[in-house]
Parts: structure tokens; sequence; C-alpha cells
């Protein structure tokens, strides 16, 4: 019998898809069921509550949270959101329900006794509501007292091995792809190199120095299955600099029918036979491919990495050999006032142990960022507001054409004296008695 | 200007501002010495915390610092 009643929740339960009413209600279920086997650290009826008090935001069209507050683990700024709820006499049970963020293992390998521990931790000192993954990839762990914060901290850390997250204006959670674990198409380790940067910047992960949160995040290649380019301050993704590998004769078992096109992903429907043409060729976004004699031809220098032709015939066409990566900075996802992809800042670097040429890039910009970026500012925002000119000053890279996003529209790189033999002088004044306004 | 200098700074803004203003953003730090590298005066402010003279507080997207106990307690 449900503690509160939920006309409106129960009616989100009616559509096509699985809801998270539901979940909550039989999560509210077993906690009132295994009360006598597990003894809770934080009231049964934590679920019950926080379906009641959904239910009276829904009611009252008012949200009925605060955010924030003095909460956290000893000597870490972030990786705790606090949160509490002004109706606690009404609703007891979610009078304090803090969030924690855990870091979560890079390409978010699990082992299933792992998975146990945490469920078991959470459902023992927490509400049990998880959110497999956050946006940014920590597992998010929903609901709790503050007085459980320490004790969770310690079982984590000293017995499963397992960091908070960031969160507040911090580096947070570093996330990458799967990387060469899985994949044929990574061009560097994004599970090393985020462990690495990881490790790097523990300072700067768990104790809040930055104007705002800053993102990193490893795509092994440009299909960018998390989306760095999209999503994170400075975006690491991968990328070759010779020629894509051409199998001619898997190109010709393609053409011919005997391999599937997209590793047979699209066998749903009859499309038809495959054509390359109309299928690779034509859509090449900068037209550098073209079948001769029977053989696929492409012009490397035009190829942008847009990767549909290798997805489309993976045993044919491969990633060159000499690989490494882009980076990308100022990217931001915000709920208000509209998504910003990130900029082509280093075309091409090596990813090598000890990383170093990365942790230079990463730590010019930081330093510049941290000095003039106003509060709640993120890099993005820096970067239009000062100019991407610079940006590439304080990072020392050299202008490039492949900085340019649309010619002859975007001018963004100026000459200045001292960078032009001879200089020039002009003077303001007599060029306007020439040229008026 | 050495580390313990530093910190005696911070708690001295801290405290000639504690009737107007409890809780600093690090920029806010890092304007009261111009001439250190921001990555030091993060660390002054870490001993401080760890000391428990000061502490985070969170907005709920910004960590902020402020002295601890001052201002708005925990409910």
């Amino acid at each position: 019998m449900p503690k509160h009643e939920t006309p409106l929740l129960d009616q989100l339960e009616s559509g096509p898809w699985p809801s998270f009413v539901s979940d909550l209600k039989r999560q509210a279920e077993s906690r009132t069921q295994k009360q006598s086997e597990i003894q809770y650290q934080i009231p049964v009826d934590v679920v019950d509550d926080l379906l009641g008090l959904l239910e009276l935001s829904y009611v009252e069209k008012e949200v009925h949270w605060k955010h924030g507050g003095i909460v956290g683990v000893f000597g870490y700024g972030g990786g705790v959101i606090g949160r509490y709820c002004d109706q606690p006499e009404k609703f007891p049970g979610v009078a304090h329900f803090h969030t924690m963020r855990i870091n979560q293992p890079a390409g978010k390998y699990y082992n299933t006794d792992f998975l146990r521990q945490i469920a078991d931790l959470w459902d023992f000192r927490g509400s049990g509501v998880t959110n497999m993954h956050g946006s940014t990839g920590d597992i998010i762990l929903l609901g709790t007292t503050t007085p459980q914060l320490e004790e969770i901290f310690f079982e984590l850390t000293h017995n499963m091995n397992q960091d908070l997250g960031g969160s507040g204006s911090n580096l947070r959670t570093p996330e990458a792809c799967l990387g060469e674990s899985r994949c044929e198409w990574a061009c560097f380790d994004t599970q090393e190199l985020c462990y690495q940067l990881t490790m790097e910047y523990q300072d700067e992960l768990h104790r809040p120095a930055f104007p705002y949160k800053f993102k990193f995040k490893f795509d092994g290649c440009p299909n960018g299955c998390v989306a760095s380019i999209a999503r994170s301050d400075l975006s690491f993704i991968g990328t070759w600099r010779d020629d894509i590998r051409i199998d001619q004769e898997a190109v010709a078992a393609y053409v011919g029918g005997e391999l599937k096109p997209n590793g047979g992903a699209h066998a749903g429907k009859d499309w038809g036979p495959f054509d390359i043409q109309k299928e690779v060729i034509d859509l090449c976004p900068t037209k550098c491919m073209w079948m001769e004699g029977g053989k696929l031809k492409i012009n490397d220098r035009e190829c942008t990495r847009c990767m549909h032709c290798l997805n489309v015939m993976p045993r044919a066409l491969r990633i060159g050999n000499d690989r490494g990566l882009s980076i990308l900075a100022g990217a931001k996802a915000p709920i208000l006032d509209g998504a910003q992809m990130s900029s082509l800042l280093v075309p091409f670097m090596k990813v090598e142990d000890p990383y170093d040429n990365i942790k230079e890039v990463i730590e010019n910009i930081w330093d510049w960022w941290m000095e003039e970026g106003k509060n709640r500012e993120r890099l993005g925002e820096t970067m239009k507001r000062q100019g991407f000119q610079k940006l590439l000053e304080v990072t020392g890279i050299p202008a490039d054409p492949r900085h340019v996003e649309h010619p002859r529209f975007t001018p963004y790189i100026f000459w200045k004296e001292e960078e032009v033999p001879g200089g020039f002088e002009r003077d303001i004044a007599d060029y306007r008695s020439r040229h008026p306004k | 200007m050495d580390k313990e200098a530093a910190k005696q700074e911070i708690i001295n803004f801290l405290e000639s501002k504690s009737g107007s203003k409890t809780k600093f953003y690090f920029n806010d730090f890092t304007k009261l010495f111009p001439d250190m590298k921001a990555r030091d005066v993060k660390k002054a402010l870490s001993e401080l915390v760890q000391e428990e003279k000061m502490m985070y507080w969170s907005s709920g997207s910004t960590t902020l610092y402020g002295l601890k106990g001052s201002g708005k307690k925990e409910e």
C-alpha cells in the first residue's frame, strides 16, 4: 500500500515506454519488504516520500527542492551535490536528499561483483535510487542524508578502490569511449589517456579552483561515441595523418554484394543492392573519392574524417597508421541559452607516454582561463569574448588554415605590427579623414 | 609571498568581509595575490580547508569558499 496517493504520476506509467515511476514504486515496495533484513541507515520510506513530493510538485507546478549548501566530504570540494526538501514535515524521508557522483571506470567496464557492492552499499546507506550514468558519465547515487556521506566515502575509497567524481567548479570526471579495447577505429588508447589525466589532475578534480566547470572527453575516432566535440570544454578526438588504408579486393566484395555494408546493420529491410556511387562516393562531404578502373581512389588531402566511408565499408577501408589526436576547445551544452560545438585548436598531436605535449596544452589553457575567465564562465565563452587568436597566443600554437571555420566569414587572425616585416604605421585620424565611418 | 603569509592574508580578507559577504569564488582570492600563480593560491586554500579554518560551500553548480562556521548553516 503506497504511502501517498499519486494519480498524476500513475498516469505517466500508461505510456508505451518503461517508466521511472514504476521503477520508483518497485523500489519503495522492496524497501518496505526488506526492512527486517537490512538495517537501513536512512528512512525506509525515502522513496515513498520522493514519489509523494514529486506528485505535490505536479499538482502545484512548483519545485520543492532546495539546491546546494555545506555538504561534502572532508577535503573535497566536489562530488556531493546537496539537496533538501522545503516540506520536511510532510515528507521527512526526503528532508535531505543529497546526490553523490562516483567516478565511473574508464569505458564503463564493470564486473557484476562491483555493481553488487555499489548497489548493496547504496541500499544500506542511501535510497537505492541510482542513475547509470549521468551526462558526464559518472555513476550517480541519488538521495542520502548528511551523516551518511563520510561513511559512504570511506567505504568507496577504502574497500572498493573507487573515488568520487567532479562537481562544482572543478575538472569534471573525464570520460572516454571504449577505444582500443573493442574498436578497430580507435586512433589512440582513450582509456589510458583518460586514466593518466585523471590521476595527473586529481587536485583539479576534487578541489575547486576554476571559474566554472571544465570537462575533458576522449573519443578514439571522429565517430565521437562520447560526443566530446559537443559536450566537453576540451575534446580529444582520435585521427590519423597518413592515408586511409584501402583493401581493393574488399571494395570489390562490397560492390559485388558478398560483404554487407555497415556490417549488416541495415538488414531489417530490403534496400536493394549496394550502390557504392550513391551510398558512399556521392555522400563524401569533400567529394574526394571516385572509382577508376574498378578501383576506389581517395584524395586523402581533402578528407575531413567524416568517417562515413569507413563506417559503411569497414572491411575495405581502415584508419591510417600514423595515428594521434586532434584537440578541440570550447564546447558546452547548457540547458539554457544554447549549445556550442568546440573549435579545432591542435590539428594533430601524437599520443605517447608521458603525454607531456598534451598536458602542456591543457595547462596553458587553464592558466589563461583561470586568470581571465569570469565567474561561471565556460572556456567557450572566454574564447568568444577574447577571441580565438588570444587562445592561440596563450597556447603558443601557430595559426593554421584548419582553424578557419568559414573562409572570408570569420577573419579572426589579425596581423600585429611586430609580425609584419618592416612593420606598419598608420594614423587613424588621417585614415578617417579620407574614409569617414 | 610565502604560503603562511598568504594564508594569513586570506583569513584577514575573509574576516574583513564577514559583515557583508561570507562566500567567495576562487577568483576573488587570486585577485588578492596578483603576483602569485593561481595554482599556489589554490594550494593555500586547500590547506586552510584541511586545517578546518575554511570550508567549501556548494551552490549546487559552483563551489565557493568561506570561513568555517560563517554565513548560512547546514539545515
